[in-house]
């Protein structure tokens, strides 16, 4: 028994860190993204049968390469016997297997990305597909993440695969003309990634752990890859300028801090530095986008570690810009919050009101809580009642449940 | 990987096109298929008569009925392929760009069934 946990800790370990960079060379060749998905779930059930008693390999990575490509070829040798054709993908996999080295896996992550946004794949599942093959996220993360019904994102996520391998999709960086406009996809699939790490400041959840860094990983490889494109570091900017401030989202006791209340001592200086740096480099080259306006409303919130106040008309000024480039509900919820900031709380909400209709927004957290928040600085308890159970409802992390417990109490004095 | 290019357009268009630029049209068509003649990509290549020429056949329980027309009355139809043998979606889909039926309709690109 005393070997299981650490066995177990370790496959962790090696998944989390390895997952995608096994995809993506393992489906380079054949095209198959399910089939390396299939080989390397196998590999690491494999792994957690044979550590515990035999050890934990030096290089978890190549063990678990060696074994997903065997179960490869293995499966090609089955489908030989049905397939001619077969023979050729089985060559393509020994050849492979020859010529690369466990110890050297080469980074593909980037091609894999590429292939997953290609004009050929349905724009709406681009993101889902990157989420699922390069950081190993199981469909119903990503359809929490995509406000989306599970079984229907399962059922895409299939089809998606399928489509990739039988278009024959390459798994390739786009040549340079097509690379501005392939890399629109890419980079807002590493965000929902950073999105989908953002909800777990504890780092209790080991799907979602390292899924910012993972992220900001990702976008330094494509600044890395592309340096003159604007968006890109747009895009790396604004996930330092949100992870700086990771650290200060919880008190020294657990609680939940929202970002007016932070101290913005706590924030990482170092990390909103280099995020400034990105973002002056990105709008000198006069090309504005979606991420370089993000960015730049997390700057203004940075700025208040130096002003000591937070510039809310800039940031209003900025989501009109955002919300006339990208018409996103989850916009629109944000400018309204910043409007209640400038023309107050009535003016927020009849924003608010506004977007009601929009059925994705019923059960999206944010749009609640603010609405609650809002209802209540007008003195509308019942209302605002009603909106903080609704936020309560949806909202998945204990902190963030006590501190909208918190100030829903402020508002029910006979039960405070 | 095998992919056929299947060109659509639209017949009657076609039919109301000056004599001159039919010429023209004939002219990039013939530089098109060398251009993938010279590539080395082309496997077969063919002009279809216009569907007005076109019968179908359905077999139904045992029974089969012969109609006049094609299969289906659409806004485009369907005047030729181009069977090509590239590496992968982009080489297929950058020679369906410059494939000349693309300025005057649509181009679907299907990749082969490998048996």
């Amino acid at each position: 028994m005393k070997g299981i946990a650490p066995a177990h800790r370790a496959a962790e370990r090696a998944a989390r860190q390895s997952y995608g960079k096994l995809v993506a060379y393992l489906a380079a060749r054949t095209g198959d993204v399910a089939a390396a998905e299939d080989a390397l779930c196998d590999a690491f059930a494999a792994a957690l049968a044979t550590w515990p008693t035999r050890g934990v390999p030096q290089a978890p990575e190549a063990w678990l390469l060696t074994a997903a490509r065997r179960r490869m070829i293995d499966t090609a040798r089955r489908r030989r016997t049905r397939e001619a054709a077969a023979d050729g993908l089985l060559l393509s996999i020994e050849e492979a297997a020859a010529r690369i080295s466990p110890e050297d896996v080469p980074d593909w992550r980037l091609r894999l990305m590429f292939a997953c946004a290609h004009p050929a794949i349905d724009a709406a599942m681009r993101g889902p597909l990157i989420l699922q093959t390069v950081l190993g996220l199981d469909a119903a993360a990503i359809a929490a993440a995509f406000l989306t019904a599970p079984g229907a994102m399962s059922q895409r996520l299939v089809r998606a695969k399928r489509r990739i391998h039988d278009t024959g999709i390459p798994f390739r960086l786009p040549d340079r003309a097509d690379l501005p406009a392939r890399l629109d996809a890419v980079l807002e699939a590493i965000y929902a990634a950073f999105g989908a790490g953002w909800p777990d400041p504890a780092g209790l959840d080991a799907q979602r752990q390292g899924l910012l860094d993972e992220a900001v990983w990702l976008g330094h490889v494509v600044v890395g890859l592309l340096p003159e494109e604007p968006e890109g570091l747009g895009l790396l900017a604004l996930m330092l300028y949100a992870g700086a401030r990771r650290g200060a989202r919880r008190s020294a006791n657990g609680n939940y801090v929202p970002l007016s209340e932070q101290d913005p001592a706590l924030w990482d200086a170092a990390a909103i530095d280099e995020a400034e740096r990105l973002l002056q480099r990105a709008s000198s080259h006069g090309r504005l986008g979606r991420f370089q306006l993000e960015a730049a409303v997390q700057s203004v919130h940075a700025a208040r570690r130096i002003s000591g106040r937070t510039d809310w008309h800039a940031i209003l000024e900025l989501y009109d810009g955002l919300l006339a480039l990208i018409p996103s509900p989850v916009v629109a919820v944000n400018r309204a919050v910043a409007l209640s900031e400038t023309a107050g709380p009535a003016t927020g909400l009849a924003a608010l009101d506004e977007l009601a209709r929009d059925q994705r927004l019923a059960g999206y957290q944010p749009y609640w809580a603010a609405r609650a928040d809002l209802l209540a600085r007008l003195g509308r308890r019942e209302t605002a009642d009603a909106a903080y159970a609704q936020a309560i409802l949806l909202e998945p992390d204990t902190a963030v449940r006590a501190f909208l417990d918190q100030r829903r109490a402020r508002i029910r004095p006979n039960f405070a | 990987m095998q992919y056929v290019l299947l060109i659509y357009g639209d017949e009657r268009a076609a039919e109301s096109v000056p004599r001159e630029q039919m010429t023209e049209i004939v002219n990039a068509y013939m530089a098109y298929t060398q251009a993938l003649r010279d590539a080395k990509v082309l496997v077969a290549s063919n002009r279809l008569k216009p569907t007005s020429a076109a019968t179908a056949v359905r077999t139904t329980d045992g029974q089969t009925k012969v109609l006049d027309g094609p299969f289906a009355e659409t806004k485009e139809q369907l005047g030729g392929y181009y069977l090509i043998d590239v590496p992968d979606l982009d080489a297929a889909l950058s020679w369906a760009k410059r494939c000349p039926g693309a300025r005057y309709g649509t181009i679907e690109v299907r990749p082969i069934w490998t048996m």
